[in-house]
């Protein structure tokens, strides 16, 4: 009985608002990818946060093809994100119900659809070599190098400051 | 509702196209807000239920010219879908009847269709909350007492047949006793006699019932302190607690009650005479299950009291609350919420049904309904929900089942080291460990000690060494698992005295420039092989261990950084393991190496054993001789081994399942193939969608021929092989070891009921449950060639338990 042959189509599942901008296609065949992908980007993590841990807390959903750790694209090393393919696509939707929103490492993953890894999707996007998203950030974040990358380098003030 | 009726005077609705999509679109509209009035009824709402229903039945009385068909379809499908919702809808049946008795009838007709529909489709819940709803029908004067009456004898007629299996004679009896809570009243009052009957001939059923399966589905062994009762036995004593009541319970709400002047008035229907549909081999019934509980009243603290285990009430809660979990599955915060918001929960310790609830999915025997991070999900958010309560009774419950884990089945310890690692992780790992310091003094072996450092090592995947060096208290040192790094031993201490260790050394050079695989078994030719083709007495051809330990170590070693890495190097060289181990000997062999440089990180010999298997470099069968081998004596009671040997039959069993499928659609296609001739098929070359309906059809596109399926059943018959040997090989080494236990502890004069007996005995059962689907395929072969009466009982009493699971 565990073994659920349908598809259940409901909000959890769904595709969210992003969108990745370098994908190559029309909008309309990137979210058809998207609605058979077995792919996820999984964001949110610490830059400790290992393949083992991952591939643990994934494992969980089902059989794990194989996860693509973010990197930094200057110094190779994790940048807080990764790709984890499974085998079904039921196995992914599992991923979307019952662990996106949960927490590895203390942090709460977001997990999201993917249209499929393609070879150097795997590099952090932001000038710096990290995700963008590292860029702008005005917080502190300990599992994720500090303050964000402006914040750092003095051309955005450090949320104290601004206050 | 005027503009409706005009557009039905304009006659010809098949006519102009526009005309129709608007009509059809206005009907739809209308049909599509009939539907949301009915399913919505009885939710919150200002005004009370009954002015609810009295409009709603009004509107749709008015509506039933138009949409007849479509107001059958949805009041006999609400009851079905929204069980808990069964009285609220029969009480609207009871309106419509009083006002249209044709509509009744057909309503009855339809409703039971409906039933006998569910039966023949082995739609066993959906056929027994029709039951249900036909007996509540009694209740708002819409059904004759009488006609119910036969149907429920019929029945237990149907359980009382020869010559079927008893999981169908069970389930008659059950859906007939899970019926009784909502017209009890009603037969009792008006044919009390006819009911006593009943329950006579249920009751003498029930005594002639065996229950072999009783054992294997129970989540501990022992009754104490709650028993863990077969769910008829249950069940048929909360129906006799009931009858003690005189029928009277306080958990199902009646709304037809404050109707009743009106409905008493309304004439009644029969049900016609139905017979149940002839068993027949395909029909897979549900399997008995055992009634989890793991709280009383005592556990609770003071307010609303928690119903007796054979009170009535607590067999409506837990089922209201299993179908919460079934509906809301997909959602887990609005799962939550919903088990949160029971209609009941202020008259009992809610938060405690609940989690007895999801345990009993949970441990649910021989495996759970879900996925197992299901329920650890909806647990999650339960505790955001309710932060105030629900932490606390989760720890209580930890509590409870840690203190009981002496006795508990070892499928269920595995999922409980599972959940309470991963629900920890969500926690930061905050836990007062202190409490269980008593533990420590027992041995390593036993439950209490192996849970906790099994939940550590579970733990540890999910976090980092330090952080448990940090967190646990000094005493707990003895539990921590060491740091998962690699021991290669040709890098160590005293690696110059061994053999391998200059070629090792060459290799690692060697694969760090890059080499091919070519060049890894030149590498590897130096060495000397310490067991000749005359050392072994099988004819299997000879390979050489110092090669592939050299090679293996080495390789992983290289790789050890991460599992992808480990999992490229795999792949870069397959052609070399190939070349190393074509015999089981060998692969064992490749195993063996793995485990002596992993030996400190479980994760890693999980992931490698795992990908070992996908890339066919060992067979399932070597990963199954290998587990029991005396090699991994030491680390036979270990979780992660099993996790291996359960991951390694899953393998086998999905690989059959896809040949077994694929074969069967070929099969199917071949069939419509000579159906539909040459025509057809030109047709379909020619048309443009051709390309799209291939690939709706799955796979190879074109249509197989005859040579092809053939070829696919040999196929699978080869698998189906492979998979009895796999099933056979492990059973027999489990015989080889538990027998071995048992004469040798008989012969010593020692009780044979250790921790480790305990342990394999419940590993053996593991098997059975986790992969009964495919184990059952292969009783009768296990019956005659190994689970023989010969057998020492303890042993042989694991196999008939599993098979009196679908006796």
């Amino acid at each position: 009985m565990s073994s659920q042959i349908q598809s259940v189509h409901t909000p959890s599942v769904s595709l969210s608002k992003y969108r990745d901008q370098h994908f190559k296609g029309s909008r309309h065949e990137q979210e058809k990818l998207l609605r058979v992908s077995s792919t996820l980007y999984v964001g949110n993590l610490s830059f400790y946060t290992t393949e083992e841990q991952i591939h643990e807390l994934f494992s969980r959903c089902g059989d794990v093809r194989r996860i693509i750790m973010g990197l930094d694209k200057f110094k190779k090393t994790p940048c807080g994100f990764c790709f984890v393919e499974y085998y079904s696509r039921l196995d992914a939707e599992s991923a979307m119900r019952y662990i996106n929103g949960t927490r590895l490492d203390d942090r709460i993953v977001r997990v999201d659809w993917d249209a499929g890894f393609i070879e150097g999707r795997q590099y952090g996007r932001g000038k710096t070599g990290g995700q963008v998203r590292d860029e702008y950030r005005q917080d502190h974040d300990l599992g994720r190098g500090g303050y964000g990358k402006m914040v750092q380098m003095g051309q955005l003030g450090a949320p104290s400051m601004r206050e | 509702m005027n503009r409706r009726r005009a557009y039905e005077d304009d006659g010809d609705f098949y006519g102009e196209r526009n005309k129709k999509r608007r009509r059809v679109s206005e009907n739809q509209e209308m049909e599509e807000r009939l539907e949301t009035l009915i399913l919505r009824v009885g939710e919150n709402s200002t005004s009370s239920l009954e002015s609810n229903l009295e409009g709603l039945v009004s509107v749709l009385e008015s509506d039933l010219g138009n949409f007849r068909s479509k107001i059958l379809r949805i009041l006999s499908d609400c009851p079905i879908k929204m069980p808990e919702k069964c009285t609220i809808y029969s009480t609207m049946v009871g309106l419509m009847n009083a006002k249209n008795y044709n509509f009744g009838g057909e309503f009855v007709e339809y409703m039971v269709k409906t039933f006998k529909d569910s039966l023949k489709q082995c739609q066993w819940d959906a056929a027994r909350y029709a039951l249900r709803f036909l007996a509540d029908l009694v209740n708002c004067h819409v059904i004759s007492t009488n006609s119910l009456l036969q149907l429920l004898d019929s029945m237990v007629d149907a359980a009382n047949e020869d010559n079927v299996p008893q999981v169908r004679r069970d389930w008659y009896v059950f859906a007939v006793l899970s019926t009784l809570p909502w017209v009890g009243r009603e037969l009792y009052e008006k044919k009390e006699s006819a009911l006593e009957n009943l329950l006579v001939r249920i009751e003498v059923f029930l005594n002639k019932r065996t229950k072999k399966h009783h054992n294997a589905l129970r989540v501990w062994s022992v009754d104490a302190p709650h028993p863990q009762e077969e769910y008829l036995d249950c069940l048929w004593a909360q129906i006799r607690k009931l009858r003690q009541d005189n029928w009277t319970e306080k958990h199902i709400p009646r709304p037809y009650l404050a109707f009743d002047s009106v409905l008493c008035e309304a004439l009644q229907h029969n049900i016609p005479v139905i017979h149940p549909p002839p068993h027949q081999d395909s029909f897979e019934y549900p399997m008995p299950w055992v009634v989890y509980r793991m709280f009383d009243y005592t556990d609770c603290p003071p307010g609303p009291i928690l119903p007796g285990a054979h009170s009535i009430e607590r067999f409506l809660i837990e089922e209201h609350l299993h179908s919460i979990i079934e509906m809301h599955r997909w959602e887990r915060k609005d799962c939550a919420i919903h088990l949160l918001m029971l209609p009941y929960k202020d008259k009992i310790p809610l938060e405690y049904c609940i989690v007895e609830v999801i345990f009993a999915e949970l441990f649910h025997m021989p495996t759970p309904r879900y996925l197992e991070i299901c329920y650890g999900s909806i647990l999650i958010e339960l505790c955001k929900q309710q932060p105030s309560k629900m932490p606390q009774v989760l720890a209580q419950a930890t509590e409870i089942l840690f203190m009981r884990i002496d006795s508990m089945n070892t499928s269920c310890f595995d999922r409980f080291v599972n959940w309470f690692s991963y629900h920890l992780s969500n926690f930061q790992f905050r836990w007062s460990w202190d409490d269980w310091d008593s533990c420590l003094l027992l041995e390593n072996e036993h439950p209490r000690p192996k849970f906790i450092q099994e939940v550590l090592l579970k733990c540890l995947r999910f976090s980092y060494h330090d952080r448990f060096k940090e967190m646990m208290p000094e005493g707990y040192a003895k539990l921590i698992p060491k740091p998962p790094v690699p021991h290669y031993k040709y890098s160590m201490e005293g690696a110059a005295s061994l053999p391998g260790t200059a070629t090792a050394h060459k290799l690692v050079v060697a694969i760090r420039q890059k080499c091919n695989a070519e060049d890894v078994l030149n590498e590897l030719n130096d060495l000397p092989n310490s067991r000749d083709a005359s050392d072994t007495d099988m004819a299997e051809a000879p390979f050489n261990p110092l090669k592939i330990d050299v090679f293996v170590q080495t390789l992983l070693n290289l790789g050890s950084k991460s599992f992808s890495h480990s999992f490229a190097a795999i792949s870069k060289f397959h052609a070399v393991f190939k070349a190393l181990a074509e015999t089981e000997e060998a692969q064992i062999c490749i195993l063996h190496n793995m485990f002596e440089l992993w030996v400190d990180h479980q994760q890693m010999m999980v992931v490698i054993v795992d990908k070992l298997l996908k890339v066919q470099i060992v067979e399932c069968s070597a990963v199954a001789t290998w587990v029991f081998s005396k090699e991994m004596v030491g680390e036979f009671t270990k979780m992660y081994l099993w996790e291996i040997l359960h991951l390694t039959i899953k393998k086998m069993n999905q690989h059959v399942t896809k040949l077994s499928r694929e074969m069967n659609e070929a099969k199917e296609k071949l069939a419509r193939t000579v159906e539909s001739s040459s025509s057809e098929s030109e047709d379909e070359a020619a048309s443009p969608n051709a390309q799209k309906r291939r690939k709706n059809t799955e796979g190879s596109g074109e249509k197989p021929t005859e040579e092809q399926v053939e070829r696919m059943e040999e196929k699978l018959e080869a698998a189906y092989v492979d998979q009895k040997r796999l099933f056979l090989i492990i059973f027999q080494r489990f015989i080889m070891i538990l027998s071995e236990h048992l004469v040798k502890c008989d012969t010593d004069g020692r009780d044979y009921d250790t921790d480790w007996y305990r342990w394999t005995i419940g590993r053996l059962q593991q098997v059975f449950m986790m992969h009964h689907e495919q184990v059952q395929k292969y009783s009768s072969t296990l019956e005659s060639l190994l689970f023989t009466s010969d057998l020492d009982p303890h042993i042989l009493d694991v196999f008939h338990q599993f098979t009196a699971l679908r006796a």
